[in-house]
């Protein structure tokens, strides 16, 4: 439901960042998602369908994609990545896991056209 | 061409809830998220706790639903300070929501905010909402292999409550199973077995509680 405003911020700073390096249209913002990051990324595209009206950005596409579940198993002190489906250590069966990534959620990079392209 | 940014989107809930920590440590007030499905009886908790901690803490209350005003008028009806914080459909609070909300409350005077969740096993824990200490809460009725089944709302909790243990007779509820499985996926966090509505084990549960609160607003 904060989807609307999380895409305000992600088109002001993607608006910004064109604009440094001399962008005339933004084709693509990538998205890098933590597993607990809790956003939809058809969210932020319907809003940013809306939001994007009339600026560089519009008719842009978000690409979304959603970093893998890091673990450290408290037991057999193994890392591992795995699927919240399935949430126990790969190695040894342990439920006692230590979560390393979590709710990331970063704008990676952006498809942008300069006047010379 | 590709602009790499590599941009921390900010204004999202691990910032804020780094910020509301901080204003409630210059507040000195120890923030408890109360986690558990609907029904489990969180607000009944938070009704005794407030009868009981009540006598040596100020307490104040955001009490968070999908909809509606029942619970903050049932806090508010006992003299004390709440707030509703309406989701309008989202499944568990953000600190977000919890930054914007604050300032309705009389912060200066406040020793405790206990906080609501939304009635959920699974999205509330994966939330920092710039909480003290969580307490999560299972009832009897509910069965006794939700930890296995939800397992990061016991993993990463201060305490788990087991409500409405007088009805342990009433249901084939193995609470060895529950103590066992809350223990493998949280050594170090106690147990405590109450009853809201008889009010028994909460004197166990209001001295834990009392010792925490006491070490965050010192």
């Amino acid at each position: 439901m904060h989807e609307l405003s999380i895409t305000q911020s992600i088109l002001d700073y993607s608006l910004s960042e064109a604009k440094k390096h001399g962008g005339v249209k933004i084709r693509e913002i990538r998205l890098l998602l933590g597993p607990f990051s809790g956003i939809v990324p058809e969210c932020i595209q319907m809003y940013m369908d809306l939001l994007a009206e009339g600026t560089i950005a519009q008719g842009v596409k978000i690409k979304a994609t959603t970093l893998p579940l890091k673990v450290r198993c408290r037991d057999c002190g193994k890392e591992s990545e795995i699927t919240r489906r399935h949430i126990a250590c790969p190695f040894c069966e342990s439920l006692r896991l230590e979560i390393l990534s979590s709710n990331d959620f970063i704008i990676d990079s952006l498809e942008v056209d300069t006047d010379g392209d | 061409m590709e602009i790499k940014v590599l941009h921390q989107v900010m204004e999202w809930n691990e910032d804020v809830s780094r910020q509301v920590r901080q204003t409630l440590k210059e507040q000195k007030i120890c923030m408890i998220n109360i986690m558990g499905s609907p029904g489990a009886g969180k607000t009944s908790l938070i009704t005794a706790l407030i009868g009981k901690l009540g006598r040596e803490f100020c307490v104040g209350v955001i009490e968070g639903d999908i909809a509606g005003q029942i619970d903050a008028e049932k806090i508010l009806s006992l003299g004390v300070p709440a707030v509703q914080l309406n989701t309008d459909g989202a499944c568990h609070i953000e600190a977000m929501s919890i930054q914007k909300i604050l300032p309705l409350l009389p912060i200066n005077d406040l020793d405790v905010i206990f906080v609501e969740n939304i009635g959920n096993l699974v999205c509330p824990a994966e939330f920092d909402i710039g909480e003290s200490l969580r307490i999560t809460l299972l009832s009897i009725p509910e069965g006794d292999d939700k930890v296995e089944k939800y397992p990061l709302m016991f993993t990463d909790t201060g305490c788990l409550v087991l409500n409405k243990y007088d009805m342990l007779p009433y249901f084939d509820f193995d609470e060895e199973r529950v103590a066992r499985n809350y223990e493998t996926v949280n050594p170090s966090g106690p147990l405590f077995k109450v009853s809201c509505k008889d009010g028994d084990g909460l004197d166990l549960l209001c001295n834990f509680l009392s010792k925490k609160i006491r070490e965050q607003i010192r």
